[in-house]
């Protein structure tokens, strides 16, 4: 049989084809697995304040105090990585010489490739001692150590998009500005900045996505308490920490076995509503470039 | 690129070398055991010196807590569960409706050890004390004759065994949830060591003189024969559960003659726990005679 242009076609339709029902797979077993759950615990009890389902007394199916740990250290993490992640992006689309984007661009990509354990290692042995004599406090697990290393693995997501975010700005634009007689600065503040907002919020949206679902780092050294966190120096116990705690105890089919699975639910349908956010966004930003 | 080559075929060669050296033994003489971070040392030990007479015996022996090692044995994943506490009437129920009927046996005894700090002034404590502190009814070490400092708490993880004792034999009660949970034993005994304000327990085997035991009720668990008497207030059972009734000499079965004799024993003891009792000896003798 000769491979006609045709077969070819209907080859790479099936990659592509593959990749969303991976997706659609995953969905659909998560789903499955999590919706016994709610056959014993109301919805009411699962959107409660406390998580303890091998209690003494009750067993206790809120996921809010872990969900807030999440959101706490996310929160935090942003904070520190967007600016950060900002400012790379302009220095090496901007500023930077093409020899020292060539060496910094790939170094900051890098990060991304350090296993996550290991930056853990080191939020552990550096970062928390760290934390605990700045703020005066006898040890350092807590949802600040944990968002100082999350910061950290968002960093190479945010500094690269937005490298690409501003390498995009058409040179019509730039040579415009300069041309009126404005500094570079008065440039990049007036005219690079406002027409790459909509991709700096796509950014940070996939910077956010990624630190949602970050586990092992944090889970040593968030402190993993069940109480309701009041603070950013409050141990926490985030959802994807909780789950990888928990998960080897459960018995296959139980009710815990099922409750984590909802909450991975949870955890897949936040990360990915800011995917598709940040995708919306950045689709139609590149469009308005492009125009 | 030649060069390249040869290394890659060497390293191939190389690769093969050692996976026939290593040899893998038929299915049948591997034991899996899993479970409990407190007996870990022990019988990795224990697996180290059976070898030494049963060389075609593989074992692998994984901690993760005495839940996970339960969780595996019920799943069906696993041939031998390390736990550091009973199993409960609805995990064993929940075995059987697997087809899988867990044995017990009684390989050491551990007392349990409450640490602190070593420039904490505090030396002793009731099981009252220790039941409020971890319950969080007393928060401050000034209320049991220390410094006015917060008292941090520190546990293991629902998964633990260590967990699931203290809880059920010492509070009686949810512990305080402001209590970090650790990933293991080691990382509460370095926790501690580190923190002036903290608090811990572990098993016997992991103190180190970084931290302090506390005297329980007039005992203190570093006094070997007061843990063995029972006069040491938290001594406890190490169990091992078999999945089923283990076959007539078959692996499990010569694990298990290896770990209840004298020389098995002495291991047990070398890593720091205590040899068993007459009761459980007996307990052990009873669950054997059904191998026949």
């Amino acid at each position: 049989m000769k491979i006609s242009e045709k077969h070819i076609r209907i080859f790479f339709q099936a990659n592509g084809i593959l990749s969303v029902l991976v997706l659609a797979g995953i969905f659909g077993f998560l789903l499955i697995n999590a919706i016994g759950a709610f056959q014993t615990i109301t919805l009411g009890e699962f959107f409660g304040t406390t998580w303890n389902p091998t209690s003494y007394v009750q067993p206790q199916w809120g996921i809010l105090g872990l969900l807030v740990g999440t959101l706490l250290v996310v929160a935090a993490a942003l904070l520190i990585a967007v600016p950060l992640g900002l400012f790379t992006g302009l220095y090496l689309s901007n500023l930077a010489s093409p020899r020292v984007r060539e060496v910094l661009k790939p170094a900051v990509e890098l990060i991304a490739s350090i296993p996550s354990v290991v930056l853990g290692l080191v939020a552990l042995l550096v970062l928390s001692p760290l934390v605990a004599s700045l703020f005066g406090l006898t040890n350092g697990l807590n949802a600040l150590t944990a968002a100082l290393i999350v910061a950290v693995m968002v960093l190479p997501t945010i500094a690269s998009l937005s490298e690409d975010v501003f390498s995009a700005v058409p040179d019509a634009y730039r040579q415009g500005g300069l041309a009126l007689g404005a500094t570079r600065w008065q440039v990049l503040r007036r005219v690079i900045l406002p027409s790459s907002l909509s991709g700096i919020f796509a950014a940070t949206m996939l910077g956010l996505g990624r630190a949602v679902g970050e586990t092992i780092a944090v889970l040593m050294v968030a402190g993993n308490a069940l109480a309701f966190p009041h603070g950013l120096l409050d141990p926490v116990r985030p959802l994807t920490a909780n789950i990888a705690i928990e998960i080897k105890e459960v018995v296959t089919g139980s009710t815990h076995y099922q409750a984590l699975f909802a909450m991975g639910l949870v955890l897949f349908i936040i990360t990915m509503a800011f995917n598709v956010l940040a995708e919306l966004v950045l689709q139609r930003h590149m469009k308005r470039l492009g125009a | 690129m030649k060069r390249l080559l040869v290394a890659l075929i060497l390293s191939v060669l190389l690769i093969g070398c050692t996976a026939s050296q290593g040899g893998a033994p038929a299915a049948s003489n591997k034991l899996q055991l899993k479970g409990s971070d407190t007996e870990l040392q022990m019988f990795a030990a224990l697996a180290e010196e059976f070898k030494k007479t049963n060389a075609d015996v593989d074992i692998t022996v994984t901690g993760g807590g005495s839940g996970t090692g339960i969780a595996a044995l019920i799943n069906g994943e696993i041939d031998i569960a390390d736990s550091s506490r009973p199993m409960k009437p609805e995990e064993i129920e929940k075995a059987k409706v697997n087809g899988i009927e867990p044995v017990e046996f009684i390989i050491a005894r551990d007392g349990l050890a409450v640490i602190v700090h070593p420039d904490n002034p505090v030396g002793e404590l009731t099981r009252a004390q220790v039941a409020d502190i971890y319950t969080g009814k007393i928060t401050n070490w000034k209320d049991v004759g220390g410094n006015d400092d917060a008292i941090t708490l520190y546990g293991r993880q629902s998964t633990s065994g260590t967990y699931v004792y203290f809880r059920d034999t010492v509070l009686k009660a949810d512990y305080a949830s402001t209590m970090r949970n650790m990933e293991g034993t080691s990382a509460i005994v370095d926790a501690v060591q580190a923190d002036k304000t903290g608090i811990g327990y572990v098993g016997i085997g992991y103190l180190t003189p970084e931290v302090k035991a506390l005297t329980l009720e007039g005992q203190n668990p570093t006094d070997k024969a007061a843990v063995a008497s029972g006069a040491y207030v938290l001594t406890r059972p190490l169990f091992q559960y078999t999945k089923g009734v283990p076959a007539k000499n078959g692996p499990t079965h010569k694990l298990m003659l290896f770990q209840l004799s004298a020389p098995g024993q002495k291991v047990v003891e070398s890593t720091g726990f205590l040899q068993v009792t007459s009761a459980d000896a007996a307990a052990n003798e009873k669950q054997l005679a059904r191998i026949g």
